[in-house]
């Protein structure tokens, strides 16, 4: 993280034969460039802040640009508990994520242990075809599946949502495979010295060696359940006892005509998780996009 | 008697002694069984079905032959093009900012002396909120009553747009919160600029080029295919943009649909409407199903290009796997 690609030295009494001038020229681009950084990382994390404080604010001032609390109304946190059937889709939210994080494990790692590792007719095109599901818009194959769901009586259910998770996911395959490739043959072709089957390479071998990869898609399917928004709003139907934190969120303000303070509190509930698990796992959050993009 | 006879005999003729290939195949079959049958029942046959579909009128109830009946309406259909238009526009200006922008922050990151990895974090954070988390707070950021932006600019005695209430603000609205989220870009781009040779850097600074030549000529060249990657992945995911125009609509104009009315997207005055949202809201919505599918082809055909530049690129790596 510390590598620069700049060359410029750093500014200091190290550098004794640097002339004056450019080491003052140094030294304000030392302070031009951190300075950016910090009004930039105001911007990016004001948005947040504001969402915080305004959170704890009553509902009178969150109507008012005054910006910190004239008194901490802790109570709304509770309020909103008591104006929505939060428990109940954080529930059903943790129903989703959980189950479609395990079953897509199940499935996907096998799938992209044989498209990184095993040789087979075809290899190349099954593996483009992940690419091209991965890539198309999930709108465009979305009625047909809608009606088979609807012939199975599941729509209305967040079941549309995990089932196919037993079938694959192709970005968490997509990036598993990215990962596999990137482990030495030596390892599997020693272990198929050693007598292991491809099912035993795979558990024994290969598995533990993926284990930042494995946690990366497993982190990324989570949050991305937790947070989808289309899915629940296409499957999960009008009674909100069925719907997802990010669906009945969508409709806090709306439905309850809610002052700005409560939609804040459920906002800051609704992010928490997220911010709160990526300052333990950032190093498998920030390998894992790096996978994302083509090397 | 001859049928099942011979189906037994079929399954009894004996196994060719498995050669090493073809076991081999068999065990990749077995592993990629899962994906097989999930791209056969999702991907496959929906997109068959969606071919079929989009030639009649079908409501869930009742299937109707309309030859190209769906196909004359989509001519005709106002809101549609409204919709193309609007997509249009976040393609064309969504995707080259939060490219640039992720690219400028992620250059920013590598010239910082002290706190690199505290900056990362902090661009990167926003990029993990919930989408419709962070539109809920944008819209809230964003409001001229009481929105701290509106504040914020009346001090410096600027005008304050309505933002999300205003068809002429509300995209602009939208694109901030994008390059707001431009963390996991930002990432993927800094860890392109940390892979570049520091060697031809001296190189260049050997021949005297200064640092806006040196981005020009070595680090651009360099990064170039990564670049290319974030460009038609980020077209492709802004033909599908949604969630950030529904929510934003939904909550500035308090609408709903969960109180009995069909809340109609594109508030105000259809400026959010995005091309995905109308095939929702036809298909999902009003259950014109078969018209839905018109609309699903015409994304299909379009994020189909993209995806083949995207196949291109990968074409050359999985050779050397």
């Amino acid at each position: 993280m510390t590598l620069t690609a700049a060359p410029a030295p750093p500014a200091g009494r190290a550098r004794p034969r640097v002339p004056r001038g450019h080491r003052r020229r140094v030294a304000l681009g030392w302070i031009a460039t951190h300075a950016l950084a910090i009004a930039l990382a105001i911007m990016f994390i004001g948005p947040l802040v504001f969402i915080a404080l305004t959170a704890v604010m009553t509902d009178h001032q969150a109507l008012t640009s005054r910006l910190w609390p004239d008194h901490f109304e802790w109570g709304n946190f509770a309020d909103i508990f008591r104006r929505a059937p939060l428990l109940t889709w954080i529930g059903n939210t943790l129903l989703y994520a959980i189950l479609a994080t395990v079953f897509m494990l199940v499935s996907s790692i096998p799938v992209a242990y044989a498209l990184a590792r095993l040789r087979f007719p075809g290899r190349r095109l099954a593996f483009l075809l992940v690419i091209t599901t991965m890539m198309l818009p999930p709108q465009v194959v979305a009625v047909p599946i809608y009606i088979l769901w609807a012939r199975f009586h599941l729509t209305g259910t967040l079941w549309p949502l995990i089932l196919p998770m037993l079938l694959g996911d192709a970005f968490s395959i997509f990036l598993l495979r990215q990962f596999l490739v990137t482990i030495p043959r030596e390892y599997s072709d020693a272990a198929r010295v050693d007598g292991c089957g491809e099912l035993r390479t795979l558990v024994r071998v290969i598995l533990p060696m993926a284990r930042p990869a494995i946690a990366a898609v497993a982190l990324f399917q989570f949050f991305y359940c937790w947070n989808d928004y289309y899915g629940p709003l296409l499957y999960a139907g009008t009674e909100p006892s069925n719907w997802t934190l990010s669906l009945g969120l969508a409709s806090f303000k709306a439905v309850h005509h809610t002052q700005w303070n409560l939609t804040m509190a459920a906002t800051l509930l609704a992010m928490a998780p997220v911010i709160i698990v990526f300052f333990f796992a950032q190093k498998a959050f920030i390998e894992g996009v790096k996978l994302t993009g083509v090397k | 008697m001859a049928t099942t006879t011979l189906g037994r005999r079929g399954n009894a003729a004996p196994v060719p002694a498995r050669s090493p290939r073809r076991r081999r195949g068999l065990v990749a079959l077995l592993f990629l069984s899962p994906w097989l049958v999930g791209f056969g029942l999702f991907f496959a046959y929906p997109l068959l079905a969606t071919v079929y579909f989009s030639f009649q009128r079908y409501d869930l109830f009742s299937l109707e032959p309309v030859g190209l009946l769906n196909y004359r309406y989509f001519l005709r259909d106002e809101a549609a093009w409204t919709a193309i238009r609007n997509t249009l526009w976040l393609v064309a200006v969504m995707v080259p900012l939060r490219v640039a922008f992720g690219l400028g922050v992620a250059q920013l990151i590598t010239r910082l002396k002290a706190g690199a990895g505290f900056f990362r974090t902090v661009f990167y954070l926003p990029s993990l909120v919930p989408l419709v988390a962070g539109t809920l707070g944008f819209v809230y950021l964003l409001n001229p009553a009481s929105g701290p932006v509106a504040a914020a600019l009346s001090a410096l005695g600027l005008p304050s747009p309505d933002w999300f209430g205003d068809p002429a603000w509300a995209k602009p609205g939208l694109t901030l919160l994008a390059l707001w989220s431009v963390g996991d870009l930002m990432v993927i781009f800094l860890a392109a600029l940390l892979d570049v040779p520091k060697q031809l850097y001296e190189a260049a600074a050997l021949d005297g080029a200064g640092a806006w030549q040196q981005f020009a000529h070595v680090t651009l060249p360099v990064i170039r295919p990564v670049l290319m990657f974030a460009a038609v992945t980020g077209v492709i995911q802004t033909l599908q943009y949604f969630t950030q125009a529904m929510v934003a609509a939904r909550v500035a104009s308090g609408g709903t649909d969960s109180a009995g009315t069909v809340f109609v997207p594109g508030y105000p005055d259809q400026s959010t409407l995005t091309f995905p949202e109308w095939l929702f809201h036809q298909g999902f919505r009003d259950f014109a199903m078969g018209y839905a599918c018109v609309l699903a082809l015409i994304l299909f055909a379009v994020s189909m290009v993209f995806t083949l530049i995207l196949l291109r690129q990968f074409r050359g790596i999985e050779e050397e796997a």
